[in-house]
């Protein structure tokens, strides 16, 4: 099903552009060159972000900060690690979900829990990185602070959603 | 704000490094990090080539506006320093409306535009604009409808019921949009009232 949206989507902003007698293949090239300018000052914006945070997560500081925090918690290291990570890095989160689908099953709490965290939240560093790296921002106000407030929201309601629905 | 955060991720990273004798694996990731960079530009860049191409095609059509425009009523009172009629709405609109059919290609180009359109009503280009933050913090708490990654890896690993965290995933994310937003108006009026 999913396979059709795409082909179909592409199909009907074609066929209606023809109806409405645009030059269609001078409007694709001229929107498309748009991109060769988004990427140069995109990459600066990735590379910069990418660095910071893998440097921070290979160092192991956030594995330690878990240890830490772990006796406080009735969630297993997994699931808070994914939590912690979730708005830094896409990858890394991804990784996690992973495992922790190896090791408890695909189907148990764990599981349904992170993915719930997983699709709710978004990789907000980078997205905000991106987004106002690409038009050049330098100050972004408060930009951070409500997206990291909405994630940590999106994953305490995850907690008792879950636990409501599957606990 | 990030930038400061950007140099206490790398300072706080070598420290513990160090401490902890992991440099080597700090070292590496250094250098694997400009490849990783390239890579994930790579990946982006022809798709959104790709949909920046079409989304013109979509612009000069009209069917931007036409499709976006019931969207754009609802999202209108949220963006109260857009003018009326003005494209960036429509743009904001078509981003919504991949990410919530799970196109996730599509959606980083639209947003892209959005941005870009919203630049050139901002009266301060080094500075976000208010229209900008409520963008990015409905942008970054998701919005999915139906989380299609999470769906295809729960098939992969042979889940006996794939689609089983629809509903928490959006329920979820309607309370994380919410709070953004309320956090967020927050905000627009402590600064309007400076």
């Amino acid at each position: 099903m999913s396979n059709y949206i795409l082909p179909l989507l592409v199909f009907g902003i074609v066929l209606y552009g023809i109806f409405k007698k645009v030059d269609l293949y001078g409007t694709f090239i001229e929107g498309s060159k748009e991109s060769f300018k988004m990427a140069m000052t995109i990459f600066p914006n990735l590379l910069a972000m990418i660095i910071s945070v893998n440097i921070f997560i290979d160092s192991g500081f956030l594995e330690f900060i878990i240890h830490l925090l772990l006796p406080f918690l009735k969630i297993p290291m997994e699931v808070i690690s994914l939590a912690i990570m979730r708005p830094i890095s896409g990858n890394a989160t991804l990784a996690i979900l992973n495992k922790i689908y190896t090791k408890y099953g695909v189907d148990h709490f764990y599981s349904l829990l992170s993915s719930t965290i997983q699709g709710c939240t978004d990789t907000t560093f980078y997205v905000i990185a991106l987004y106002y790296g690409s038009i050049g921002i330098k100050n972004i106000r408060y930009a951070l602070k409500t997206s990291l407030f909405a994630d940590f929201i999106g994953i305490l309601s995850s907690l008792l959603i879950c636990h409501i629905l599957f606990g | 704000m990030v930038s400061k955060i950007w140099g206490y991720f790398i300072l706080i990273g070598i420290v513990y490094g160090l401490m902890t004798g992991n440099v080597t694996a700090i070292n590496e990731t250094i250098l694997a990090s400009t490849k990783t960079a390239l890579e994930l530009l790579f990946q982006i860049f022809p798709v959104v080539a790709l949909w920046l191409g079409i989304a013109e095609i979509t612009t000069q059509s009209g069917l931007l506006e036409k499709l976006s425009h019931h969207l754009t009523k609802v999202l209108g009172p949220l963006f109260p320093e857009i003018p009326k009629g003005h494209i960036s709405l429509s743009y904001i609109a078509s981003n919504i409306i991949a990410n919530v059919f799970g196109l996730g290609s599509a959606a980083t180009p639209f947003g892209l535009k959005a941005m870009s359109s919203l630049q050139e009503i901002n009266p301060e280009k080094e500075k976000a604009s208010s229209s900008m933050i409520t963008f990015t913090t409905i942008n970054t708490s998701g919005v999915t409808i139906i989380p299609t990654t999470i769906i295809a890896l729960r098939i992969l690993y042979k889940s006996v019921d794939p689609t089983k965290t629809v509903i928490s995933t959006l329920l979820a994310t309607f309370l994380a949009t919410l709070a953004g937003l309320l956090l967020d108006y927050i905000y627009r009026r402590w600064r309007h009232h400076e």
